[in-house]
């Protein structure tokens, strides 16, 4: 898999021709985990998380977290929708709040 | 000093301890027993809600998908994590799979008192007379005792994957 953990477009609020609320999703499409922020977990534990269940290196892994931290959201996975339900499940053992949707 | 030492230890490869005051202990036995009765409680509480945060938040009908497939099992793995937590009180020898139930525990103790608090990144300033400075000071506690086992569980992480 390539790096999906780039602070990609995913995240940020790019302008798009897409209308808002397009229902004609293509079913191809990949589906993003992404990682809220929120003020209880602490930055270390979330750094951890992500080289644990990803297997990022630290430095990428801590990237996420500052993304998370900063901007509210980062995308730590992505694929196909029984993937990143795997992924959202294994975040939510871990306490984390993770949401998924296509891209 | 109260915080002179490392409660949570690396013994070696994959070997892990846990070794708490009698205090601490016994702080740590009482609010694992709450959070049982918590979790084994049907009422439903929004602290322990975000133990089982939704996947889908804007497509109600696939995370209920998700609930019905997950819930059980997480709500199985918490418990169990609290029965090791409970049967490591004394300090024994942990696996890594056993720290890790420490860590989730003692994770999932901050995120229902901190919902409780209500807390911000910025923790209050103390005012030891405040009614709430106790719960306070339990959540801070339960920080520094996490951070520590997640510093000897970093230390047995395996190499990074090639990206």
């Amino acid at each position: 898999m390539g790096p999906v953990v780039t602070a990609g477009p995913a995240t940020a609020p790019v302008e798009t021709d897409q209308p808002v609320g397009d229902t004609d999703a293509d079913p191809d499409r990949p589906w993003v985990v992404i990682v809220w922020n929120d003020p209880i977990n602490l930055m270390s534990y979330v750094t951890f998380v992500l080289q644990k269940l990803f297997g990022y290196p630290y430095e990428v892994a801590e990237k996420l977290m500052l993304q998370v931290h900063y901007e509210g959201r980062a995308v730590v996975s992505s694929g196909t929708r029984e993937k990143a339900e795997l992924d959202v499940f294994r975040l939510h053992e871990h306490g984390l709040w993770a949401t998924m949707q296509q891209d | 000093m109260l915080f002179d030492r490392d409660r949570a230890r690396r013994r070696g490869p994959g070997r892990y301890q846990v070794k708490l005051r009698p205090n601490e202990r016994a702080l740590v036995a009482d609010l694992v027993g709450q959070l049982r009765e918590q979790l084994l409680a049907s009422t439903d509480d929004p602290a322990v809600r975000r133990l089982f945060p939704p996947a889908y938040p804007d497509d109600a009908e696939r995370d209920a998908g998700y609930q019905v497939l997950t819930r059980d099992t997480l709500l199985e793995q918490r418990l169990a994590a609290l029965d090791t937590v409970e049967q490591s009180l004394d300090g024994r020898e942990l696996d890594e799979g056993g720290m890790t139930a420490w860590m989730t525990t003692l994770n999932a103790l901050r995120l229902v008192l901190g919902t409780r608090l209500d807390v911000d990144e910025e923790p209050p300033a103390l005012d030891p007379s405040d009614p709430m400075a106790p719960a306070y000071a339990v959540y801070e506690f339960l920080g520094w005792l996490l951070s520590q086992v997640v510093d000897v569980l970093s230390a047995d992480l395996p190499p990074a994957a090639e990206s």
